[in-house]
């Protein structure tokens, strides 16, 4: 399967949509040939400022920018992103509902190399917690640039998560993003597979090996973390006989415990969670080698199927 | 007005519960003239595109805020009694919910970077609008205001002015025993600022650093204000006890005592 690069379609989408609002600024701490965002300080030099490697003051100016009318769109790692300007982020965009877009890039394991300290596994979490922010982790290329622009469109904050690596796309180029929505990727009837960000990938893999084993797996990519609509969830465990979740976050608040507290009670169905357990990362030669010792594989998400089978 | 503001402050706070007499007290004189002198602010509409903006980096001094707000006619004076009740408009610290209020601060350190952040704006738009930014001394440690002290000057915000409520105390003391920093013009204009020190009690020549800031092209401007935390009321002047004190029936009324005895000296 052709595999894209996430960050590129971030920075061409940033280009594409500063050519017809002028409200877009860009803001960067020294990293943005990694985000990508470099590419649109080539287009519009005017509305691209470089803030050096200050992530707080980042965050405040972007808040400033967006109370004076623009529509920032702050790029950086998202360990630095989020875990250095939570207070800034908390006080200054999300508490006056600022029209601040974060972007958390290299987030998960996926910043394989660089070992524990940028391996980013509970950002995505943070965020998750603050009132009225809204967290998007896109699958693929083609479901990055659609997210752009429905973020220009949004009203408030809006955090994106972009994965370093380049991953398959799932995504049909026609149709637009819609926050909140659920996305079917399989269709199956037996289990719900709810997965985000690369785990769908690995989850539509494990869908694969089950339907060899005559086991039908719906996988649904949930990449809109929030809002998390309790109205979608239910629409895909109707009929199931378990749910299974997959994130690339630690378990501690992520997607499991999220779906898990908004149906608790309603949907009595057996529930396996598979996620990042209470620990940090380290580093490797590749994405794949974390993503094995972490048990975030098809095969792993292929037996977590069938324990909730009971198979 | 300053007077006014004061005598406005202390009816906010109140007798019994505890108010930010001191900080916002040392303020009061910059505050009546950037409200009601320096700065375009239209009457009838806090929004106005074309208005000047304040931030109140130290935003813990909200009530001289309030206080000047009020005077500005934005809400009734009904309001500045219910400050930080359930349900009342006034919050604790600055809120957008209230008119004439830009910006949410009070967690310290932020409001440089958000005047930065709405100066840069305004210069893409175009826009003749100012900034200002007023900061505590207690505030100075605080490691974000010194990254938007590089940006400001980086970017060569020049239509950005800050100031610097001087009063040498912070929450649990004198800054001088808390945590010592020294020369802070010096650091400023190390940062690449243009820095001017005033009696930050003197209407005239506060006016006359905002009108020289306003001549200042390609970098930002700082005005030191020398100040006397908790001024104009005798017992609580330079006194850290009434940073976030308490007044009883007896001091209050000898408070508001003195403080009608200045206004009507002026």
């Amino acid at each position: 399967m052709e595999k894209k690069s996430l960050r590129m379609a971030y920075g061409e989408a940033l280009v594409e949509e500063g050519k017809t609002n002028n409200d877009i600024v860009v803001l960067e701490a020294d990293l943005g040939k990694s985000t990508m965002s470099c590419l649109f300080k080539d287009v519009y030099p005017e509305r691209h400022f470089e803030m050096g490697i200050a992530e707080q003051n980042m965050a405040s100016t972007a808040a400033g920018l967006a109370l004076a009318g623009k529509i920032p769109f702050y790029s950086t790692f998202a360990v630095f992103a989020v875990g250095r300007a939570y207070d800034q982020i908390r006080c200054g965009i999300a508490i006056p509902k600022a029209n601040v877009r974060i972007c958390g890039s290299s987030c998960g394991l996926s910043d394989f190399g660089d070992g524990k300290t940028h391996q980013s596994i509970e950002e995505a979490n943070i965020m998750c917690t603050i009132p009225g922010m809204t967290v998007l982790n896109p699958i693929d290329a083609v479901e990055t640039r659609k997210m752009v622009k429905a973020m220009v469109k949004h009203q408030g904050p809006v955090y994106i998560r972009i994965n370093r690596n380049d991953l398959p796309v799932f995504t049909p180029t026609e149709g637009e993003f819609e926050i909140g929505k659920m996305y079917r990727i399989v269709e199956g009837s037996d289990v719900v597979i709810f997965a985000t960000g690369a785990m769908v990938w690995k989850s539509v893999d494990a869908a694969a090996l089950l339907k060899a084993e005559g086991i039908s797996a719906e996988v649904i990519n949930v990449s809109s973390l929030k809002p998390l609509k309790k109205s979608e969830i239910l629409k895909y465990t109707a009929g199931k006989k378990a749910i299974v979740t997959v994130d690339e976050s630690t378990k501690i608040g992520g997607l499991g415990s999220a779906i898990a507290s908004l149906i608790i009670g309603e949907v009595n169905l057996p529930f396996e969670q598979i996620g990042i357990d209470d620990h940090f990362g380290e580093s490797a030669h590749s994405y794949d080698e974390l993503l094995v010792k972490y048990g975030l594989t098809e095969k792993e998400i292929a037996n977590a199927v069938r324990k909730a089978l009971g198979k | 007005m300053a007077m006014q503001l004061r005598c406005n402050v202390l009816e906010m706070i109140g007798v019994g519960k505890a108010g930010h007499w001191g900080g916002s007290s040392s303020l009061a004189e910059a505050m009546a003239v950037l409200y009601f002198h320096a700065m375009k602010v239209d009457k009838s509409n806090p929004k106005n595109p074309e208005r000047d903006r304040l931030l109140l980096s130290k935003g813990h001094a909200a009530l001289i805020q309030y206080a000047a707000l009020c005077e500005v006619g934005y809400f009734p004076r009904a309001e500045l009694l219910k400050v930080k009740s359930l349900g009342g408009l006034l919050q604790g610290h600055p809120d957008l919910s209230v008119p004439g209020i830009e910006a949410v601060t009070g967690s310290l350190g932020q409001g440089l970077s958000l005047g930065v952040g709405m100066a840069l704006a305004l210069r893409l738009d175009k826009k003749p609008s100012r900034v200002y930014v007023i900061m505590g001394d207690g505030e100075q440690s605080e490691g974000q205001l010194w990254e938007a002290a590089m940006a400001a000057s980086n970017f060569k915000v020049d239509n950005l002015t800050a100031f610097l409520d001087w009063n040498k105390i912070q929450a649990t003391g004198r800054t001088e025993d808390v945590f010592k920093i020294s020369d802070l013009d010096k650091k400023w204009s190390a940062f690449g600022w243009e820095v001017i020190t005033v009696d930050g009690h003197d209407v005239e020549k506060i006016i006359a650093a905002i009108d020289h800031a306003k001549t200042v092209k390609g970098k930002p401007t700082l005005v030191i204000l020398d100040t006397i935390k908790g001024k104009c009321v005798s017992f609580a002047e330079d006194t850290p006890a009434y940073h976030n004190g308490t007044f009883d029936d007896a001091k209050y009324a000898q408070a508001m005592k003195e403080l009608v005895a200045q206004k009507e000296m002026i």
